[in-house]
This record gives structure tokens, sequence and C-alpha cells, in this order.
């Protein structure tokens, strides 16, 4: 991990709804590993401290210029907002690469890579790195719409089979991933699956991921305070490896990606189900 | 210095700063086992401030005595240990364990639930404050300092009770308690429910108490926190009354924040032509 102040090279609009900068950080970029990401500060006063976590989109190792780290999201409150306004040429703090990435599987061949809304952005540079590894690469992206999913058309250039499921139907099949997982695996012959994406959208991923008896990897997204391993804030609950007990681990360095069969994913069943009411309940 | 919590032992940060140029680190809290603390979410970011519900999550004062400290020592940092419980006994088992440590002194966190009391925290309770303070005394030979948490009517009735316990000094201020809701779900932003507040939201609560303090004990030793984020932040914490200020949750936000301000504070210093942040302590200029 290393801090330090970099200049956005580019600033672009990905689609209707998502923002990308690229970073010029070489010291960064050169190290970067799929699922791995950066922990940027948006320039606001003091009203919004804390740092925003981006994982990786993109890394540009062979440019004319020096390396760079892209990433994209999503406009979803000041601090977001404010990285959003920033322009070319202006200067960013950056704190990177952090966490465990995902692993290029050894004997496996054919990987699945589904990806939920914003989260299939780390799985674009994972999707890269799989095909530099000789790997088959497919592709499952859902979104609420059609203009939620990230880069279609490059996910279309990146996936053998490319598939998209919308909950309005505007593009692909009319529904959720899950429902057309188990079809996908069959169509590809699947050996692993990765995964990013809303919880329990993973949650399910893994479930069926298992029921093929496929390895699944989960990137998971928590709230962070520091990213950097120190403030406990972010924890994921990890069954032990021989399943006696369950751990809270932190997800920015002991994470983002695990083994997704590992989560325990039924702590969070009463949080969502309480999330679920609405105000007034 | 740093705050507790806010470095957990070192070991990340030390990728961004070198520690030997801190004061002392003030390890993340631990207890005599490990704490899996609360579910998630555990924090909610708020105007200025980070509302936290993390639950002392630690591995327990073993850990850190085969784990942390060891290598702590090697970066030959002082290093003072925060300890926490949830009854007397428990603080006091976890001190004694603590007692032929190579630590510089031993910060008593007695904002922590008490079990025996309706989970009122000790340090809410000048008796309950006291009677932590004391049995620590008895197992540790190095300084002690209680971190008083500021959520009480009389802040220096509970330093009173703390020195007279035997404390050696005073940290000020552990969080704010606090709490943020979602209006869209109409749930506790945090999964705890209420949280503790830090950050520069809580900056001014937090120098009112130094300042209170100081003036009703002088010559105690005060580590003033709470929100700081630069060097005039420090300046402020010490002309209230600090004789030694800790860095909390800017450390997330800037890692390298305890070398710039150090960087900056020598500046500050040198163009002020103050000589030592000792000759500014607690001289916040006070009619009458």
């Amino acid at each position: 991990m290393i801090q330090q102040m970099a200049e956005i090279l580019n600033h672009r609009k990905l689609g209707d709804e998502y923002h990308s900068l690229t970073i010029v950080a070489p010291e960064i970029a050169e190290v970067a590993k799929p699922g791995q990401f950066v922990n940027l500060r948006p320039p606001t006063d003091r009203s919004y401290l804390l740092r925003r976590p981006f994982s990786i989109f993109r890394v540009n190792r062979r440019g004319n210029v020096a390396a760079t780290v892209e990433v994209v999201f999503d406009i979803r409150g000041p601090g977001t907002a404010a990285l959003a306004a920033m322009r070319r040429h202006e200067p960013i703090d950056i704190v990177g690469p952090i966490g465990r990435s995902f692993t290029i599987p050894k004997t496996q061949h054919s990987c699945l890579l589904v990806g939920g809304g914003v989260g299939a952005t780390p799985l674009f540079f994972l999707g890269e790195e799989l095909q530099n590894a000789g790997k088959r690469v497919d592709i499952l992206w859902g979104a609420a719409t059609a203009s939620r999913l990230v880069a279609p058309i490059e996910a279309k250039r990146l996936g053998a089979v490319a598939a998209f499921t919308t909950d309005d139907g505007s593009e692909g099949h009319h529904g959720l991933i899950t429902e057309v997982l188990g079809e996908m695996i069959q169509r590809c012959g699947t050996e692993v699956i990765y995964t990013c994406g809303p919880r329990q959208m993973m949650a399910s991923v893994t479930k069926i991921a298992l029921e093929f008896g496929i390895p699944a990897q989960v990137a998971m997204e928590e709230l962070m305070g520091c990213g950097i391993g120190v403030c406990m804030t972010c924890v994921t609950p990890v069954w032990n490896r021989d399943g006696t007990g369950i751990a809270n681990v932190r997800t920015c360095v002991d994470g983002p990606v695990f083994n997704g069969a590992r989560i325990a994913w039924d702590r969070y069943a009463k949080e969502e189900a309480a999330a679920a009411l609405p105000a007034g309940n | 210095m740093t705050a507790s919590g806010c470095f957990a032992s070192g070991r990340e940060m030390s990728e961004f700063i070198d520690l030997k140029k801190l004061g002392a680190i003030v390890v993340k809290s631990m207890t005599l086992k490990p704490w899996a603390g609360k579910a998630t979410p555990r924090m909610a970011e708020t105007s200025s401030g980070m509302l936290n519900a993390i639950g002392l999550q630690n591995k327990g004062v073993d850990h850190f005595l085969s784990n942390d400290l060891p290598w702590l020592t090697e970066q030959k940092v002082p290093v003072i240990a925060s300890i926490a419980g949830n009854t007397t006994q428990e603080f006091m088992q976890v001190a004694e364990r603590l007692r032929s440590a190579p630590i510089q002194a031993v910060e008593v966190n007695i904002s922590c639930p008490n079990l025996e009391d309706r989970n009122n925290m000790f340090a809410h309770d000048p008796q309950a404050t006291s009677a932590v303070i004391s049995a620590v005394r008895r197992m540790v030979d190095v300084p002690i300092f209680a971190k008083l948490s500021p959520n009480v009517t009389s802040l220096t009735a509970i330093a009173g009770a703390a020195l007279e316990a035997g404390a050696h000094g005073l940290s000020l201020i552990n969080t704010v308690m606090a709490m943020a809701i979602d209006v869209d779900s109409a749930m506790p932003k945090v999964a705890g429910v209420v949280g503790g507040l830090s950050g520069p939201a809580i900056k001014p609560i937090a120098v009112r108490a130094v300042f209170e303090v100081h003036q009703a004990y002088p010559h105690v030793p005060i580590i003033g926190m709470g929100g700081v984020m630069d060097a005039r932040d420090v300046i402020e914490f010490v002309l209230a009354g600090a004789s030694a200020v800790a860095l909390g949750t800017v450390n997330f936000i800037n890692p390298k924040a305890g070398h710039e301000i150090l960087s900056d504070l020598g500046q500050f210093m040198s163009s002020r032509k103050v000589g030592s942040l000792a000759a500014m302590r607690g001289q916040v200029k006070v009619e009458g």
C-alpha cells in the first residue's frame, strides 16, 4: 500500500450512469491485481472526511504515459459527487493497491464472471488477466436497467459468451441473474465463478455454484472507515477453515475477495429482513 | 501520539509512516479474551464526523503480548497499552498480564458497558471509575491514564475520582455518544443502534473538556484528543491545557497525518518563536 498525490489523466462518462477516472499512479498500477481496490480522498471541505474505496476497473501499463489505474463509479452521495466533479490534470490523493485479489485458477479453464450493477467493475480487469493466462472467459452482467450495466459493449468483446439480465427487461433476460446462472454454467462448461455485486446476489450465486460443485470467488463490498486494516469497520463474517466458528475479518485487507463458501451469509439475514420493512413498521 | 482504535497496533500504519517519529502509540483496546465486536454496519459518516459502533473487536491481551508487542518493541516507539473490560475484575486481569510487559503506560478505557451495573459505562459513574482505576493501579507499576467519556454531567467529578484512585493522568476525550437514522428505511445507520462520534465534529467538545479539567487539576498530565486534523488543532488543545495530543480519525483519512502534522507544528512554532509546546500549555487567554 502506498499513498500519493496523483494526477487525473482522464475523466469520462461511461454510459449515462457511470463516471470513470483514469489516474496516473505507476507505483500502484504496476503491482495492482484484479479485485484489489484504491481509496480516493474526495476534494471536499471538512464536511465529508472519509476516503471512498473503488475496485480497479482497469490498469494500463503500456501507454505513452506512466502506468495508470482506472476506477468506475456512480454518484451515491457528496463524496462521489465531489469526485465526479474532478477534471483532467487535477491532483488526487490516492491509497492503493489494497486487499487480497482474485486468484487465477491453476487447473480449471472455463471462468464465468458474474457482475451485479457497478459490481461488474473489477471483473473487467480480472477478465483481461484471465484471458492473458489463456483461460476461457464468459460474462453474465445483471442490473436494474440497461443504463446501469457497466460497459456492456466491452463486456461483449471480453466474453466468449456474454449475457445480460435487467430487472425491467430493457436489456437481455427480463429478471435476475440467478434465474439464468444455472443455464450459463451448463452452456459454458463453467469451472470457476467470480462474482461481485449486491450481497444477496452474491449469496445466491455462491449457493448455485456450490450446487454445481464449482468454487466461487466473491468480492465483498462493505462500508469502510480507513480502508487500510485499522478501524475494524468493514468486517465480513467468515467461517474458520474447520467450520467450527465464525470470525469477523476485515474486508479491506483480509478481503475484499473471499471464497464464497466460507462467508457466513446467514449472519446478514436479520439485517436484510429489517431493511426490507418500509418505514413506519 | 496516536489515539486508541485509530492505529491498530501500528503494523498497517508502518507502511505509510516511520513510527519512531511518533511520541507514542496508544494501541487498540485489549480485553481479557478476544471480542468479536458488533454486527455490521459499524460506521456511518456524518457531517464532519464518523459514527462508529465497532464493539471493541480485538484479539485479546495474550495475542497482544505474543504478537503485537514484540514487533512494536522492535520499532523503538513508546507503547501505551489501552485496556478494556466489562467488569472491574476483567480490567484487573488484563492489567495483571501486562505487569512485566515492556510498555510505557496503561490507558484505561473505562467507556465500556459495566455488566455489573446494568451496562452503564464505568466512566459515567465516579464509584465505578474509582474501582477500576484502583484495581489497575494495584496491578501495574507504569503510569496509568484514565480515558474519560465526555457524556457525563460533571467531567471534573469523574476526573477527580480517577485521580484519587491513583490515575497519573487523563486522556480526554473518548467518542461522543450519538445516533444517526436512515430516513428511507427508518433503520439506525449502525447495527449497534447508537455509537460513538469522532472527527472534527467533536473537537469543540473535546477542547472544552480539556480546558475544564485542566482548570480543576492544573498539575495533572492530560492527553487531549478529539477531531484533530492539523497542527493548529494540536495548538488549540495545548492552549486549552493538554500536555500531549493524540491523533484519531485523521489517521483513517490521511495515514501520513502523524508526520505531516509534526512537520507543520515545527513550522508553526518557529514562526511564532515558541520554544516548546509545554510553554503554551493552558495559555488560553481567559479574563478573570
